[in-house]
């Protein structure tokens, strides 16, 4: 194989990125901010302009903002980029060795980096052709149209973006029942405690929280669980997690498992990197390997992504505090770090019952996540410094609480 | 030619990122978090962090735009 451009010390002059959404919007203007003048293609299977997500199950799902207002760029700003735009044209394979992108129209595009910022697309059920997702914009607006007072909506998953849809349904004044497998929702993300007290707040709006309830298939009046009981519906949501967009990739010998795998400077290959939710990398700060569906780490990726394929020489790990938040019914929830995996919490200000608190989660000896609900949003943020010194859990917690005592 | 910073205010989802990117351009209201913005023209100088804000910015609410 011949030298790559890296390696021979050039620059490239012919970028691609694939995939026209929050990282590979981020990626593509890092690599303009960062002076790179030459071909600059961006690819995407949406025939949209690129927009924002997390408004889908918020603002854009209760009708309190129209699609105009989700536009990830005013278009001067996107025409400022000089893209070679190819929207609404998936990539359909990588050759890596002939470096090439094969896309769905037929061609070919050559690149000397590539940035691969695909995406997930939600986790499907039987039957749920009749069923919404919620992951584009015409899922939301197809989602919207059906919410009126009245309907009785089956969500099927009690995660962030399962409870954010139903807090809306409800607030419309659908009758909502949230069918979820876990015992407590949320658990294996924030902890049974954490958890429990958030699914309580389904509860006190009137949602039908029913936990324990696996669902084996979408049916035509509803859905059918793994017990085989019906439960009817108007209207199902499945919201059952998400999988990596990573099928193109099959053939290309890079190394796909749940997400493409990068190292710590978010390379799958040499000149070939990834960004967002697709992408898996070794987070230096909590030393494993992580897969992030967090909007802010897509567009930090994004440009951490651009900048090492740029100047590899000067590449630097990745190692964000990741950060999150979530709006379920009136209570805004943020939380920094990475929270999965712990083997500890502690609130360390204000009250769990009361849904106002600050929680701060345990791997190892260290502090790895804070998550805070109800609390005033800077709050948060001094025990954000924690996550990121990889601060002694003795040190940080005991000394709180002893000091709250 | 200058810049100006501008906040679309109902967008913002009380992060932070832009006052960790851009503290002197930056702030946040103590009640509920929204960002404040403390210099609508920033000197060239801080210009790095407000374009870091803008792109880290997860609402999209910031843009800076030239004079
Ligand atoms: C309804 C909803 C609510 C959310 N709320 C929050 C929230 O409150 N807080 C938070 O932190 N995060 C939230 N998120 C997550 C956040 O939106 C994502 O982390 C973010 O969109 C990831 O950006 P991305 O660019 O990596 O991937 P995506 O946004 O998934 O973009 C990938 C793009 O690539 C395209 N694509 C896929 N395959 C191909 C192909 N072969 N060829 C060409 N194009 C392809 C896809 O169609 C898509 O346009 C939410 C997500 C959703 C769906
Ligand atoms: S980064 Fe954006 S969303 Fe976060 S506080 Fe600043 S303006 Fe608001």
């Amino acid at each position: 194989m011949s030298r790559t451009p890296a390696e021979a010390g050039r620059a490239p002059r012919r970028v691609v990125v694939v995939g026209a959404s929050a990282a590979g919007l981020a990626a593509a203007e890092t690599l303009r901010r960062e002076g790179y003048d030459g071909t600059l293609t961006l690819v995407g299977d949406e025939a949209r302009a690129p927009y924002d997500r997390p408004p889908l199950s918020k603002r854009l799902l209760s009708g309190e903002w129209e699609p105009d207002r989700l536009a990830l760029r005013a278009p001067a700003d996107l025409d400022a980029l000089g893209l070679d735009l190819r929207l609404g044209t998936a990539a359909t394979a990588l050759d890596v060795p002939d470096r090439t992108v094969r896309l769905a129209d037929g061609s070919a595009v050559p690149y000397d980096g590539l940035v691969v910022a695909t995406g997930v697309r939600p986790r499907r059920l039987p039957g749920d052709e009749r069923a919404h997702v919620l992951r584009t914009l015409d899922d939301a607006l197809a989602l919207r149209d059906r919410i009126r007072p009245g309907c009785r909506l089956l969500v099927v998953g009690a995660g962030f973006l399962g409870a954010e849809a139903a807090a809306v349904a409800r607030q419309a004044g659908c009758e909502v029942t949230v069918l979820e497998p876990a015992a407590v929702p949320l658990a294996h993300a924030v902890g049974e405690r954490v958890g429990r007290v958030l699914s309580e707040a389904h509860r006190e709006h009137g949602v039908d929280l029913r936990t324990g309830v696996a669902v084996r298939e979408v049916t035509a009046g509803g859905v059918r669980t793994a017990d085989g009981e019906h439960i009817a519906g108007d209207e199902v949501l499945v919201a059952a997690g998400s999988l990596p967009n990573t099928e193109w990739l099959a053939g290309s010998g890079l190394t796909v498992r749940d997400g493409l795998v990068c190292d710590a400077y978010c390379a799958a290959a040499p000149d070939v990197y990834a960004a967002g939710d697709v992408a898996r990398w070794d987070h230096p700060l909590f030393g494993t390997s992580v897969r992030i569906e967090h909007r802010t780490n897509a567009a930090e990726q994004g440009m951490a992504a651009a900048r090492n394929l740029l100047r590899p020489e000067a590449r630097r790990p990745f190692a964000p505090v990741p950060y999150f938040w979530s709006d379920q019914y009136d209570v805004k929830v943020q939380a920094y770090g990475w929270l999965r995996g712990h083997e500890e919490v502690a609130v360390v200000e204000g009250d769990l019952s009361a849904r106002r608190f600050v929680a701060l989660y345990r791997s190892g000896g260290h502090v790895t996540g804070v998550l805070a609900a109800g609390m005033p949003p800077r709050a948060i943020r001094s025990w954000r410094q924690a996550v990121a010194t990889r601060a002694t859990w003795q040190e940080t917690v005991e000394n709180t609480t002893a000091a709250a005592t | 030619m200058s810049m100006r910073v501008e906040l679309d205010e109902p967008k913002c989802v009380a992060s932070g990122q832009c006052v960790m990117a851009a503290p002197e351009v930056f702030d946040q209201r103590d009640e509920d978090g929204i960002a404040i913005l403390l210099e609508e023209r920033p000197g060239e100088e801080l210009l790095d962090g407000v374009r870091d804000a803008v792109a880290v910015c997860p609402a999209v609410a910031i843009r800076l735009v030239e004079q």
